[in-house]
């Protein structure tokens, strides 16, 4: 068993997609860097911290990209949005089975900033092409640096986000609000408050997450496999309805948790009876203790 | 620019717009055509509640005026930055709204982003950023991140990223660097009511903004990149 939060990018593709089958599309040899990092003496990577291209899963034609904390933690600049945008049209122009994201990003690269933030823009609206094209699309959060910023959001434009307890899923970071705010808004330093505040528990319990595995690559595979299948099955599309039910349960989780502002809280409001004994649960545990409380549209 | 001063302008035909908590919602006659307008005024933070208010008004836009178009008015310091908003999800809350603006725009809605005055990062990208097309005033500022908080994260000295902010297209807040990089797709003067209607009128479905960027000369990798990766080819040396 090999953790999926130690794994490079590089590393993620093998461990996820069928053994010997992921091409990968503008590979390092092709030399393609960001043109705005030099301005700042920062370095520049081949890759632009993403690999992306096409694989088997499960025998089965899956696009795919891995964003790469290890350089400028995952974030999206220029090229890197561009090579996602690349892949994610080239998904519909071939008719992909489905779309795996493996995401680990700070958000826009505010080294490259307007650019990041128009890339990371179009990164959603081509998501949201390819589930238009009836393509469904994964996304995978599990690695060190966690999904952030924009990419935040984009990670919620999926289907269906799967992530590990280690995973963090939010917007601004924890550094950022104590910027902004203090630190008695937010105490960036203190790991366990960030972890209930971010990590993969407490957003499968509220239901921003879909799926919560162990912080194993074969459990993300598995997963990974399981929920594309889940998908084809039923409606990838964005529906009226399915924006109604998603409405109705964020409205809901405004409402009832009025007033609270420790992540603990909110498990208990939502009937968990031993919140407190959350964070220590292995995923299998934690799982068969919470499956009847969690929130959910109640729709795909 | 002053919220009722700008649809004064916009809308020479008449509206019912109101302001709740900073947020905006009616309907205004544009070219003798009703057009659903949303927004939010007061450089107000997008938290979670004004993002869900946002995204309901869209949803029963789709879902009692089928095909009326819709205007997005920005003003925000982007997203609001507090604990309970991140505990509560506010990446979900934003993405919904994105959504409804997406489904919108697909069941043939068009949605037009008009920023009268700041836009920031996360209050930005779900809304102007999601629409058919997004305009913006001359006097109107858009960027990612204050440098202080952005001197902290990139670990580059503020006094760096001030200097660079003044002319760099990449750092510098104006609308025209928008503009020039494809984020934009113009910048409206004098008769905002004209604007308007031809804005409308222009529209189209697809993404062209990596386009544009490359014509204006603003952005020039990203569309060779994109279109290297889809085609299978190489990227021309911009």
């Amino acid at each position: 068993m090999s953790s999926y939060q130690e794994l490079t990018a590089r590393q993620r593709i093998p461990a996820m997609f069928d053994a010997g089958s992921f091409e990968e599309f503008l590979p390092p040899s092709e030399r393609v860097a960001s043109p705005h990092l030099a301005q700042l003496d920062a370095p520049v990577s081949f890759d632009d911290g993403v690999v992306v291209g096409r694989g088997k899963l499960d025998g089965k034609l899956v696009f795919g990209a891995a964003q790469e904390g290890g350089f400028m933690g995952g974030a999206v600049g220029e090229v890197h949005g561009a090579k996602l945008v690349g892949m994610l049209r080239r998904a519909i122009d071939e008719n992909a089975h489905a779309v795996l994201l493996l995401l680990e990003s700070g958000g826009v690269r505010l080294h490259e900033a307007n650019a990041g933030l128009i890339a990371v823009s179009e990164v959603m609206r081509a998501m949201l092409d390819v589930r238009a094209a009836g393509i469904p699309v994964v996304a995978v959060v599990g690695g060190a640096n966690g999904c952030f910023g924009g990419m935040g959001i984009a990670a919620r434009c999926a289907n269906t986000v799967i992530m590990s307890e280690e995973g963090r899923l939010a917007m601004s970071g924890p550094e950022v609000i104590e910027t902004a705010n203090g630190v008695e808004e937010f105490d960036s330093r203190d790991r366990a408050l960030v972890w209930r505040t971010t990590g993969g528990k407490h957003r499968y319990l509220l239901g921003d997450c879909q799926v919560l595995v162990a912080d194993e690559s074969d459990a993300f595979r598995a997963a990974a496999i399981a929920a594309i299948a889940e998908l084809r099955g039923g409606e990838v599309r964005l529906t009226l309805e399915g924006l109604l039910a998603e409405q109705a349960m964020l409205a809901r989780r405004l409402q009832d948790t009025e007033g609270l502002q420790e992540p603990m809280d909110v498990w208990k409001q939502l009937g968990v009876p031993e919140p407190a004994r959350v964070p220590m649960l292995e995923a299998d545990a934690f799982l068969d203790m919470v499956a009847q409380y969690r929130a959910t549209t109640g729709a795909p | 620019m002053d919220w009722q001063l700008l649809t004064t302008q916009l809308f020479p035909g008449g509206h019912d717009i109101v302001e709740r908590d900073n947020f905006l919602s009616g309907t205004a006659q544009v070219d003798g055509q009703p057009v659903a307008v949303i927004g939010t005024t007061g450089h107000t933070p997008i938290g979670i509640e004004i993002a869900l208010a946002q995204a309901q008004a869209i949803l029963k836009t789709v879902q009692e005026h089928p095909g009326r178009p819709i205007l997005i008015l920005v003003d925000t310091q982007g997203q609001r930055l507090r604990h309970r908003d991140e505990m509560l999800g506010i990446n979900s809350y934003m993405a919904h709204l994105g959504k409804c603006v997406d489904l919108a725009r697909r069941q043939g809605h068009t949605v037009i982003g008009l920023v009268y005055d700041q836009a920031l990062s996360g209050g930005f990208i779900t809304s102007g950023l999601i629409a058919s097309a997004c305009y913006a005033l001359p006097q109107s500022t858009i960027r990612v991140m204050g440098l202080p908080a952005m001197a902290r994260i990139t670990k580059v000295p503020e006094e760096r990223l001030t200097e660079l902010a003044r002319d760099n297209p990449v750092f510098a807040p104006g609308p025209e660097n928008y503009l020039r990089m494809g984020g934009l797709h113009g910048i409206w003067e004098g008769d905002l009511a004209g604007q308007l209607v031809r804005a409308l009128g222009d529209a189209t479905d697809e993404d062209r903004r990596m386009a544009l960027g490359l014509e204006r000369g603003g952005r020039l990798l990203a569309q060779p990149v994109a279109e290297a990766v889809r085609s299978g080819g190489h990227v021309r040396a911009a």
